[in-house]
């Protein structure tokens, strides 16, 4: 009998080998495919666990944290709600992340491995760091003044510093309120049925998403490209352009709105937005040049990050010559983000030098030790600097006696172009409205803000004139609020 | 034991300097350490030491001291790890529930486990108290038999709670009888295979190379086993079915000795298990969540309770998340009962668990020690019967809960909350002291100037 028992014995030894082997499989080996699963509800309850880090704007926090009580136990706030919408995305227990909220993820809710002090101490423990703080490149004033410029109006603003490529301002209009998706529940629901369904799109973040034809400030680039290449040397120099202009191979004729086109020269043209002259120095530097600068500028560049992404400008690669014609001058399928536009007005502000574009200037531990910081870099060099100083003194004629005259501020050096572009089939909807612009405060040894101002539906009067009367007072605004001391 | 050794060269292994010495010190370490995972969760829920921490480890420890000294008087060879092991058990038991309670408020389940664990406790003392010598249970083989089947049958007239008829309900109070019917039906089970081991061992015909028994004496053991088995398919308590077959199974080797049983029984088992499988939604279901734990996940319902069970393992990985911190609520309904396991698992790690396995393999092995160092065949197969029947659930149960075999409803042996569990436990614990007692008691002393004799059933190396 004292066999058999050992052999019962030693089968109950197989049972507890078979568990314990079955442990680690589980624990050890499928540890980390169990705690990734995606209906695994813990790496939720651990991320919501700790109050979420703030988004600091101006040495302010936007943001805050309110203890539901329920198992995702933080919800995120946000002081100014839709003012900074655009810049800080939401945080969602039931939505997600989006834009800042999204890119700095790991180190506002505490994940990042850059935080803890001794980080292999860490990695033994396991315990999760306080949420960092992300510190933006957002100047409060300067989105202050664009948000109340557009004031519920479709469109956006969006103003760089050419120097170092610091978003200032990045403002989406008509904005929302990010906190009232924040944690579970039918409420939650029922605010993102509620956004989403609407047909303003509140949402869409219109500075870096949304493209739209960027008209006739576009012809910085053009005019960019024709001294580039050295089509053009003499700025002053008339050009033999017909008005009106028959674009090649086709029966469309191109209308000016202001006078004296025909033949008139570059600087004219920029200055009083001559739709003719700017679409044969198109045509005549050539396809190939035009992507080339197009490129230079930021256009087609489909991984531009801020560090959000960033819709792709475009400006087609295979084109007719009336399509070149017509893309020269921001039309056909040419499209730009307002964040693109602000990046050709900053290009020219800064001596061709374009600057990368970033909105989280570095971000800190929740104790303020630094975590990383975002270095300016130069994107590229978008045109030579003798181009971009011909090219400064024909947006300050812009300002000074051309469409953008409302632009002008007193005690300062101010360059602009206005556009205005068609919208829908036929051109039936309402146009946008452009003002790209940049300024110098006087004594000053650099331009201060390059901004760029898109309002859709602009005022029902088709023509430059509008992309002057709608999108400069704001642009005007924003940069004024960038020189105040 | 047909070659008796000299008295005097008597088995080392029964040389225990001082087995209550022993004991006594374990129970202080098995009381400390449940105490401080008391205080830990407190720490780690609230970050405070629960105010009644000194009281509740002065009661807990009051409790083990007064079993120390019972079975110190009254089985004072017993062997000295059973107790603590039982007491470490049940503490971590209640400092799980506990836990867990913490994190569900609106179900308190921790003071109810604490008064039937101290109930428990007094069954225990009961049955040390008065139950002398464990040879006695022999007579009321038949009568267990009976109590046992009428216990499994009883639960049919009530109505089925969460599916299966395993409980009685009277007055508030909710008893699952089945629990103590498994002691009885082991008690049956020894005493009827002692009494008829040899005509089932060697008697019968030749079926070609299996020795199959006379119908005259494996019918009635076959018959009560059939029995118990169709009684808990009807009641849907499969976990105990499974358990009950695999004790039998157990027994009916080690009484004897024919592995034309095992065979036997697993085609039995086999052939059982397909027609349930195959008849029996209810089983079918727990089947295909075994083989594919994430189904319900990619039909779009959600997690599976095996699949947060399986979460909660996995989030624990080897050292857990620590007491109070993790997040096994997630698994709901039984969370504190069947897969209470997930719990120790997440928040203990796989350290702990091993170390929850170990104290489970080690009140078995000191079981099967009982039986070996015993002499009768009642005693031995009784003792095997109890040890097997803790190792048969754990494994039921844990690899239930680990996704390692379907899962079956079973109670984790004093760590799961209910009450009718841990009071059988206890007893279990009971019967085992008292049966270690009878098998580690010195022989009397050899009275000096007689010669020695030679003793039939002096304790010696049995064959």
């Amino acid at each position: 009998m004292t066999r058999y028992i050992r052999r019962a014995a030693a089968f109950c030894l197989v049972l507890l080998v078979a568990l314990l082997v079955n442990a680690a499989r589980i624990q050890v080996f499928g540890a980390d495919a169990l705690d990734s699963h995606p209906a695994n509800r813990r790496l939720m309850i651990a991320r919501y666990h700790q109050p979420r880090g703030a988004i600091v704007v101006d040495g302010e926090s936007v943001t805050g944290s309110r203890d539901s009580g329920q198992q995702l136990r933080y919800e995120r706030t946000y002081t100014y709600g839709p003012l900074y919408a655009s810049v800080t995305g939401y945080a969602s227990q039931t939505y997600g992340t989006t834009l800042i909220e999204n890119a700095e993820d790991a180190v506002l809710s505490g994940t990042s491995p850059l935080l803890p002090a001794f980080p292999l101490w860490n990695g033994l423990t396991g315990d999760r760091q306080p949420g960092g703080q992300a510190v933006t490149t957002i100047k409060a004033s300067m989105q202050r003044a664009a948000y109340d410029g557009l004031a519920g109006r479709k469109g956006a603003v969006a103003a760089i510093e050419p120097s170092t490529g610091k978003i200032l301002a990045l403002v989406s209009s008509p904005s929302y309120d990010p906190g009232v998706l924040s944690g579970t529940g039918r409420s939650v629901a029922n605010a993102w049925r509620r956004l989403t369904s609407d047909t303003n799109q509140p949402m869409l973040n219109r500075a870096i998403r949304q493209t739209y034809p960027p008209g006739s400030a576009f012809k910085i680039v053009t005019a960019a490209a024709a001294l580039d290449s050295g089509l053009i040397t003499d700025v002053e120099a008339p050009t033999d352009t017909p008005d009106p202009y028959v674009l090649p191979n086709s029966v469309t004729t191109l209308p000016n709105e202001p006078s004296g086109c025909g033949g008139a020269s570059l600087a004219y043209a920029v200055t009083v937005s001559c739709n003719t002259v700017m679409a044969r120095v198109g045509l005549k530097v050539g396809l190939a040049t035009m992507v080339d600068t197009a490129r230079r500028f930021g256009f087609n560049d489909a991984s531009l990050r801020i560090p959000s992404r960033v819709a792709k400008s475009n400006f087609d690669t295979e084109m007719s010559p009336d399509q070149l014609a017509l893309s020269s001058i921001g039309q056909f399928d040419t499209t730009a983000t307002p964040l693109q536009m602000a990046m050709v007005s900053a290009a020219v502000a800064n001596g061709g030098e374009l600057k990368y574009p970033y909105l989280v200037d570095h971000t800190t531990t929740a104790a303020g030790t630094t975590v990383s910081t975002t270095r300016p870099r130069t994107y590229q060099q978008a045109m030579y600097p003798a181009t971009a100083q011909q090219l400064q003194q024909m947006m300050i004629d812009v300002v000074r006696n051309g469409t953008g005259t409302v632009a002008a501020i007193p005690g300062a050096t101010v360059g602009g172009k206005t556009g205005t572009a068609q919208n829908g089939v036929g051109n039936v909807g309402s146009p946008y409205a452009w003002f790209i612009s940049w300024a110098q405060a006087d004594g000053a040894d650099r331009p201060a803000v390059a901004v760029a101002v898109v309002v859709e539906d602009a005022s029902a009067k088709r023509g430059d004139i509008s992309g002057g009367g709608d999108a400069a007072p704001i642009a005007r605004a924003v940069m004024e609020a960038a020189l105040a001391p | 034991m047909t070659a008796p050794l000299a008295a005097d060269a008597s088995p080392p292994e029964l040389r225990h300097p001082d087995p209550r010495g022993v004991e006594l010190s374990l129970l202080v370490g098995a009381v400390l350490v449940v105490v401080l995972g008391y205080v830990d969760v407190g720490l780690a829920r609230s970050g405070t030491v629960p105010p009644d921490a000194a009281s509740y480890g002065a009661g807990l420890g009051l409790l083990a001291l007064l079993t120390h000294l019972v079975v110190r008087f009254r089985a004072p060879h017993a062997d000295p790890l059973l107790l603590p092991i039982a007491v470490l058990l049940n503490g971590l038991g209640l400092v799980l529930i506990y836990r867990l309670d913490l994190a569900t408020p609106g179900s308190r389940a921790a003071p109810t486990q604490l008064v039937w664990s101290t109930l428990g406790v007094c069954l225990f003392l009961a049955v040390i108290l008065v139950l002398r010598e464990h040879r006695i249970l022999q007579r009321y083989a038949y009568v267990s038999m009976a109590a046992g089947l009428f216990l499994m049958l009883v639960p049919i007239l009530f109505p089925a709670v969460n599916g299966a008829k395993i409980w009685i309900r009277a007055g508030g109070f909710s008893f699952q009888p089945a629990e103590f019917a498994k002691i009885l039906l082991a008690l049956f089970f020894a005493a009827y295979l002692a009494a008829n081991r040899n005509a089932l061992a060697y008697t019968g015909r030749m079926i070609w190379r299996l020795q199959m028994p006379t119908g005259r004496v494996l019918g009635p053991i076959v018959a009560i086993w059939l029995m118990s088995v169709g009684v808990l398919v009807l009641e849907r308590d499969l976990g105990t079915s499974l358990l009950f077959f695999g004790l039998f199974v157990v027994m009916l080797y080690v009484a004897t000795g024919r592995t034309g049983w095992i065979a036997v029984g697993m085609l039995l088992a086999s052939a059982g298990a397909a027609v349930v499988a195959l008849l029996e939604p209810h089983v079918h279901s727990r089947v295909a969540d075994w083989l594919n734990p994430y189904a319900t996940i990619e039909a779009g319902r959600g997690p599976s309770q095996l699949a947060q069970s399986l979460f909660a393992f996995g989030a624990g990985g080897t050292l857990g998340s620590g007491l109070g911190l993790g997040h096994s609520t997630l698994i709901g309904f039984a969370a504190k009962s069947d897969f209470i396991l997930a719990t120790a698992g997440e928040e203990l790690g796989l350290c702990g668990l091993t170390a929850i396995f170990l104290l489970y393999a080690l009140l078995v092995a000191r079981g099967y020690r009982a039986g070996i160092c015993l002499t009768s065949p009642f005693g031995r197969l009784f003792a095997i019967g109890l040890a097997s029947i803790v190792a048969l659930q754990v494994f039921v149960i844990a690899g239930g809960v680990m996704g390692l075999i379907p899962l079956t409803g079973l109670a984790m042996p004093f760590l799961a909350q209910g009450g009718s569990s841990v009071i059988a436990n206890w007893i279990i614990v009971a019967l085992l002291i008292r049966i270690s007692d009878s098998a580690h008691r010195p022989l009397p002393a050899v009275e000096p100037g007689v010669i020695a004799r030679p003793e039939p059933s002096v304790k010696g190396t049995p064959t």
